[in-house]
């Protein structure tokens, strides 16, 4: 991550919100495709936008099934790699009212990178029960992986240099849907 | 706004944004009791001394418990059975330990300043857990997190805190943390048993029990202990009971129906609380003990495992 000082510009935009909602969508079809259908199938969210993006799914698959999929939230910042070297850990908390036991869990997020978050993410699931297998759902795969992981269900690859960042602006947080690349303002 | 400091000595040294870092942290880390596995690897290769000179059943066990949880090494040091017993000095001792490169220090001491002078002579964080008659801010920030559990906010709410307010360490780091937070607070308590000039930390005084809990959103109680009969400041047990010991008839007449009743433990049953009220539906007190883990985790978290902490 940047430091905060860093200030970034938009440099292009990637999906816009009709793109955004069709790559939802197909995500949506592909996991049903893939796991035959809706049954045993759980979301869990990364905070903050991937929880977001998993009620959408959810959403999304119960237009196409019928079938309502429990939305789990997941708070990784105490299974990160780096939370010494971050300033003050903000704890959000996870809230995953269901049991994960036996269960398929689609993990969520906005923008895959290095695999870290993820990496840590595993670790957090792994923690909170036995799951039958947990597949990787996100909305950008912008490159760059540091650990050997893959995503199931990619919305758009996007190659991007390490310098530039992904931002996914949604509608409950940031009043409009769109992604854009950014990069750093030069001084 | 994050956490800048080295150690964690007293309410008194915090700003209500600092607080609320403590009690929010805490209540997200609350989620961690519930789980099968307890366990986070937040604060792996971290090390948490326990260093109490002072007994203590739950402090120092929360303690423990919380440094487990996310994955500390937890060392238990008590002054019997130590080199303390062949005289060693506190400072010795602390400077001892510290020299196995802890991360944190938790010390409890019979004497006031304990903690800061750990604090100003090693390098790792200092959390007090209890420094004689000055503070002890887990407990404050334990009571702090029920409070807005159980009423949904703090601000604005009136606390009375009865018993022993002059030697009381829980009431003076309660006290702090309350008004900062916006808080009104009364004391009451027999008169050899409130210290002078007390409305200068901007409280009420209350002489009457009765008086003292008509109104309130929280009763807090206060171990009495038993040296101070001793010392001379009350008559009697039987007579400190009568006269300030909480009954649920007293609750009755006196006290709001949605008051809840707390207590720092360990309880006198009998003395200042009768056991219908100590076991009663007004009583948050096991709900008090389970939130100082989230407390303790949640300042041990800060304090190891951030960058403005010793973490870095």
């Amino acid at each position: 991550m940047s430091s905060p000082a860093r200030r970034f510009r938009e440099k292009a935009q990637v999906l816009d919100e009709t793109a955004l909602d069709r790559a939802l969508t197909r995500i949506a079809h592909e996991i049903l495709e893939r796991n035959g259908g809706a049954t045993e199938l759980a979301f869990v969210g990364l905070r903050t936008r991937g929880v977001t993006l998993a009620h959408r799914l959810a959403a999304k698959i119960a237009k196409i099934d019928g079938a309502t999929l429990p939305v789990g939230t997941l708070d990784i910042t105490l299974y990160r790699d780096d939370l010494a070297m971050r300033g003050t850990p903000v704890i959000r908390g996870t809230d995953i009212p269901f049991s994960i036991k036996g269960k398929t869990v689609v993990l969520v997020d906005d923008v895959l990178f290095t695999g870290r978050t993820i990496r840590a993410a595993l670790d957090a699931i792994i923690d909170l029960g036995r799951p039958t297998a947990i597949q990787l759902a996100t909305l950008i795969d912008r490159g760059h992986r540091e650990l050997p992981i893959r995503p199931d269900y990619v919305g758009k690859n996007l190659p991007t240099s390490r310098r530039e960042s992904v931002s996914v602006r949604l509608r409950e947080h940031d009043g409009e849907d769109r992604v854009v690349i950014e990069e750093p303002e030069e001084v | 706004m994050g956490w800048t400091r080295k150690d964690l000595l007293a309410m008194r040294d915090l700003d209500a944004s600092e607080i609320l870092l403590l009690v929010d942290t805490a209540a997200s880390l609350q989620e961690i009791a519930t789980r099968e596995i307890k366990k986070v690897p937040a604060l792996r290769g971290k090390t948490v001394v326990n260093l109490f000179y002072e007994a203590s059943t739950r402090t120092r066990t929360s303690f423990e418990i919380a440094g487990k949880w996310l994955s500390a090494d937890v060392v238990n040091f008590a002054a019997s059975g130590s080199s303390t017993a062949k005289g060693e000095s506190f400072v010795d001792t602390a400077k001892n330990i510290a020299a196995m490169s802890p991360d944190v220090v938790v010390v409890r001491h019979s004497s006031s300043g304990a903690a800061a002078l750990l604090a100003r002579e090693l390098p790792c964080s200092i959390v007090n857990a209890g420094d004689g008659t000055h503070e002890h801010p887990t407990q404050a920030l334990l009571d702090l997190l029920t409070i807005r559990e159980k009423k949904g906010h703090v601000e604005g709410l009136h606390v009375a805190i009865v018993g022993d307010i002059a030697h009381s360490r829980v009431a003076r780091s309660n006290i702090h943390g309350m008004r900062k937070l916006g808080m009104t607070v009364t004391v009451a308590g027999p008169p050899t048993l409130i210290p002078p000039f007390v409305q200068e930390l901007g409280v009420k005084v209350s002489h009457r029990l009765d008086d003292a809990i008509r109104d309130v959103d929280v009763i807090m109680m206060l171990r009495l202990q038993h040296e101070r009969m001793a010392a001379g400041l009350i008559p009697s047990l039987r007579e400190y009971s009568r006269y300030w010991g909480l009954s649920l008839d007293r609750l009755a007449r006196h006290a709001r129906p949605d008051v809840l009743i707390m207590h720092p433990g360990p309880v006198n049953r009998g003395v200042e609380l009768s056991p219908e009220v100590a076991d009663g539906p007004y009583s948050v007190i096991l709900d008090q003990v389970a939130k100082g883990v989230a407390v303790r985790m949640g300042v041990l978290l800060l304090l190891a495992g951030s960058k403005g902490g010793n973490g870095a």
